[in-house]
């Protein structure tokens, strides 16, 4: 190892990272769903082709699909590591808990969980800042409806996603006072058959605009059946709902992935919790539907400039929760590390969070 | 509630017991010839992932629902080999056939996860579908679900009606009468079964080309083992196995529908069902006395060999 190194920093003296092209960086991702899913895993995989694309052969990738989160993924995780991969991506909340725990075994592999809170020496987190997203959703869903409900397809009850429904229904409430909002969760991240149901149950109940926290472009192939619109979830969903379809909300990971191997390769790596958005480009919004009205186009473009800029913070007191707590000050904006706790549902969602 | 919603809930809840009507009429044939095939599951996943294929290949529909249907059969061929003629353990043989079914379904689907395809149009039947209320729920839904309507209809009259019906029960109550008086015993199930695999794979493809036209690895989520503890919860009546889906349907969407309402009930509950379910199944065919009071078909799982009568 000594002499690796020595030979490593021979090169640089020799001249720059030439000699790093002989020692590939490893790098494992390990994904939730498929890469076929068309949403979350799906851009994750566009991230590591796009780390393979600006690194060409210094780089060297593998990935594993389908991972569930529990005991397995903590198997497929050691096998990664076991591997000889310097650094792994793991890609779902549900890998905290295997990540933090492979990461004691292996303390000179490098890990990286997304949308989780637990660090350590070797394991760095990183997190969308997806409410940015929502709150366009919100107000293009809020102008939008006509029945003055919109639905949202909840996956499981965690942090991220009861930031992204309070972000969501403040921005709706923020254009249309009348707005309701239906929640339904339907206790995965991906299950079509299950997203289609929810879908459906919502419309029935008179919802006209859908917006998913789930990965797969079932919802929107159920609003468009019935002449409805829904908005697209991680990736550009436009393809399957040419009317339904308003816009997505992009997840685009390579920027983040490519700093992180810099890092990594230049031993300057440290662990951090990141959380990227509009002003970085890691989140975008993609494909605005051409039919939709003038105004709401003008709105969402408007209100992602002011998100982008650091004008419009969307957890900006004074905010009451639903049970009439002020639980955001009035002129404070939320830190990151109060993002990360939000538990509570905001003001005029009629619901309650299941436990 | 009001009526509007009512209707769209009884509406969904007939869609969503579909697949589970097809693989349920198709069990209990095969059940009523005294045979208990547990690959439902693998059959159905089978059936998905080969009819999107056919379809998106060849874009037409039809094509996708035959090649389903075939698979079926074939799949349900393998386990009939195996429990008919070599007089394998038919629990384990259905166990191992699901298993199969799912990983090899999983294997040859793998390239097209994600793809989707234009599905079935919903055809209203014209007159019918304009009387009030029933009319939305019942003939409003697309070709697969009249299909249903009308597989249910001709599997009550054959079973109860015709010389076919008698031989099949004659079968699956007792083999070795049924052979004295020159029934062809194995060649009686052989079809039940295969006729069992056709339209599990008819269930396979209402899932993916009709209900999530898409294909995804898994996609039939337990559906089969529901459609077991169904036969049993119709106590082998074919005409009680149309309810029992539409009632199984509307269990696993109510859930959403109540969220949505603002109720709150753990679907984890829900989900366990269709394994509590296969579990009563598994104790009733093990106990005689249940098997008289449910009219379970008395040879249920016994392996027949004509060589050994005596």
């Amino acid at each position: 190892m000594k002499f690796k190194s020595l030979l490593v920093g021979l090169g640089l003296l020799a001249g720059a990272s030439a000699a790093l092209a002989e020692d590939p960086l490893k790098v494992g991702f390990v994904y939730v769903g498929p890469v076929g899913d068309l949403g979350w895993s799906y851009e994750h995989d566009l991230g590591r082709k796009g780390l393979e694309e600006f690194f060409g052969d210094k780089v060297e990738t593998t990935f594993v699909e389908n991972v569930p989160e529990g005991a397995d993924a903590e198997r497929v995780i050691t096998q990664l590591a076991k591997a000889g991969n310097d650094l792994i991506f793991t890609t779902s909340f549900g890998f905290m808990n295997p990540t933090i725990k492979v990461a004691k075994r292996f303390p000179n592999v490098t890990f990286e969980h997304a949308t989780g809170y637990k660090r350590s020496k070797n394991v760095g987190t990183y997190v969308l800042r997806t409410y940015e997203g929502r709150y366009v959703s919100g107000t293009a869903a809020g102008m939008m409806t006509k029945t003055d409900t919109i639905g949202y397809i909840g996956s499981f009850p965690i942090p991220e996603v009861i930031r992204d429904i309070n972000s969501t229904f403040m921005a709706a409430k923020s254009v249309n006072p009348n707005v309701k909002m239906k929640i339904v969760w339907v206790n995965s991240w991906y299950d079509p058959g299950k997203e289609t149901d929810a879908a459906n149950a919502l419309m029935d109940q008179g919802v006209d605009v859908l917006i998913q926290h789930t990965d797969s472009p079932a919802p929107l192939i159920a609003a468009e059946k019935r002449g409805l619109r829904a908005i697209g979830q991680a990736s550009d969903m436009s393809q399957f709902a040419p009317e339904a379809h308003m816009f997505s909300v992009r997840d685009n990971w390579s920027p983040y992935y490519i700093n992180i191997a810099k890092a990594v390769m230049e031993k300057t790596w440290a662990p951090k919790d990141y959380w990227g958005g509009f002003s970085d480009e890691i989140l975008t919004i993609e494909s605005i539907n051409p039919n939709l009205p003038e105004a709401v186009k003008a709105k969402i473009n408007s209100t992602f400039a002011a998100i982008k800029s650091g004008e419009l913070k969307p957890f900006t007191g004074p905010i009451k929760d639903n049970k009439g707590n002020l639980v955001v000050a009035a002129g404070h904006s939320l830190t990151d590390v109060e993002l990360a706790q939000v538990n509570w549902y905001v003001e005029g969602i009629t619901d309650e969070i299941p436990h | 509630m009001d009526a509007d919603l009512i209707v769209q809930i009884l509406f969904a809840a007939i869609k969503t017991g579909t697949p589970l009507l097809f693989i349920a009429l198709g069990e209990v044939i095969c059940e009523k010839s005294g045979v208990l095939n547990l690959g439902q599951e693998g059959m159905m996943l089978m059936g998905a992932v080969v009819g999107f294929l056919a379809a998106y290949g060849s874009g037409n529909m039809g094509f996708g629902i035959l090649a389903a249907m075939a698979m079926g059969s074939i799949m349900s061929l393998i386990f009939a080999v195996l429990v008919l003629h070599i007089g394998a353990n038919q629990v384990a043989t259905g166990l191992a056939l699901t298993i199969f079914g799912t990983g090899l379904s999983a294997f040859i689907g793998a390239d097209f996860v994600g793809q989707t395809i234009q599905g079935f149009q919903p055809i209203a039947i014209p007159l019918l579908s304009d009387i009030p209320y029933v009319g939305r729920i019942l003939f409003s839904h697309d070709i697969l679900v009249y299909f249903s309507f009308f597989m249910t209809a001709l599997l009550v009259y054959v079973v109860n009606k015709t010389r076919i019906g008698l031989t099949l029960k004659a079968v699956g109550e007792n083999p070795h009468a049924a052979n004295a008086i020159g029934i062809k015993v194995l060649r009686v199930r052989y079809l039940s079964v295969m006729f069992g695999g056709a339209m599990a794979g008819t269930a396979g493809a209402y899932m993916s080309l009709v209900y999530t036209p898409m294909w995804v690895e898994g996609m039939t989520a337990g559906r089969g083992w529901i459609a077991l503890a169904l036969v049993v919860f119709a106590s082998w009546r074919v005409g009680r196995i149309m309810l029992g889906a539409y009632l199984f349907g509307l269990a696993s969407i109510m859930h959403l529908v109540l969220q949505g309402l603002g109720w709150s009930i753990s679907p984890n509950l829900l989900a366990m069902l269709p394994y509590v379910a296969t579990v009563l199944v598994m104790v009733i065919i093990g106990a005689d006395h249940f098997k008289e009071k449910l009219l379970a078909p008395r040879s249920l799982g016994k392996p027949f060999n004509p060589r050994n009568m005596a």
